[in-house]
């Protein structure tokens, strides 16, 4: 598994998640935003965290039409992976990589805390270590996390199966008191229609490391490097 | 010759800003505040004069990077 991973102007989850790639065995290589171009070989574009050129405009809104996104889209048109963390899910949003926007949080507040998710489905490359159904603990840390699309897209998520992750409680409910945001559905992920794109709010690069508080994250790096041998 | 764009929530978007503004103008006393939206201004220069070519590259502008269609409207105006 050959990860790339970008770095834009206020990204500063890039060393995190690099990590959490590297302890699940893939190699890392980290690419400037104005790129043109991903490493040859690439099998997994890692869009980061953090706050790229200040939230400005909207969040991940001047992020996603960086140089390296054209060669980004064409990755992920071939069947390439593309993981959005956060802020990068806000830009492979912004990107047109997947649907929807991630608005301002219903309550106003920037949520900084410890967050239970439903694992949806275990059969795709980024939950395949994980158990459907599985509640898992990661982290979430945003101000514009409120998953918001039109009915149409909505319904084509759910009929579809594309909702990856739900905030829910420790046992595994998607209650409105679960959802730290506003978002439709408790939705916390969503993958494109061919699962090759996955974008979430929360940051299971967080939780790699018992030392720091847990190690419900590791499920989906190690999914993704085992999901790159078995091909 | 200058060029305005705005900016705006569709309806039946939530705006959590404009309700937070719509709540302080409230407490601050100020009559007859119905309900609040916030938007944003884009007041741009252009070098030309030339209005139909301005008005084109503003549109594009907006639905490539100034307003997020999936959820705001935007609206052009030239100006001298």
């Amino acid at each position: 598994m050959r990860a790339a991973v970008i770095t834009f102007p206020g990204s500063n989850r890039d060393g995190d998640v690099a990590k959490a790639l590297k302890q699940a065995g893939a190699k890392v290589d980290h690419v400037w935003h104005a790129d043109t171009e991903l490493p040859a070989g690439t099998d997994l574009v890692v869009l980061p965290g953090g706050f790229s050129y200040g939230d400005y405009l909207r969040c991940g809104a001047i992020a996603g039409r960086a140089h390296i996104m054209d060669a980004t889209r064409a990755h992920a048109a071939r069947g390439g992976y593309v993981l959005g963390i956060c802020n990068g899910f806000q830009i492979a949003c912004e990107a047109g990589l997947l649907p929807g926007v991630l608005a301002r949080n219903a309550n106003l507040k920037f949520v900084c805390k410890r967050q239970h998710l439903t694992v949806e489905r275990a059969d795709t490359p980024y939950t395949s270590a994980y158990a459907k159904g599985d509640v898992i603990d990661v982290c979430i840390a945003h101000g514009e996390g409120n998953y918001i699309a039109d009915p149409e897209t909505l319904a084509r998520l759910e009929g579809e199966g594309l909702v990856a992750f739900r905030y829910a409680d420790a046992e595994g409910q998607a209650t409105p008191a679960a959802n730290p945001n506003g978002s439709l559905n408790n939705i916390a992920g969503i993958y494109s229609p061919k699962f090759n794109v996955l974008g979430l709010m929360p940051h299971p690069e967080n939780l790699i490391d018992s030392l720091v508080g847990g190690t419900d994250g590791r499920g989906m790096f190690a999914s993704l490097v085992g999901s790159k041998a078995a091909a | 010759m200058k060029a305005r764009v705005t900016v705006t929530l569709k309806n039946g978007v939530l705006d959590p800003q404009g309700k937070a503004i719509e709540g302080a103008l409230k407490s601050l006393g100020i009559d007859g505040v119905g309900s609040v939206r916030q938007g944003k201004v884009f007041d741009i220069e252009f070098d030309s004069a030339d209005k139909a070519a301005a008005e084109a590259a503003l549109k594009d502008a907006c639905e490539k990077l100034l307003a997020n269609t999936v959820i705001e409207n935007y609206r052009v105006e030239i100006g001298a």
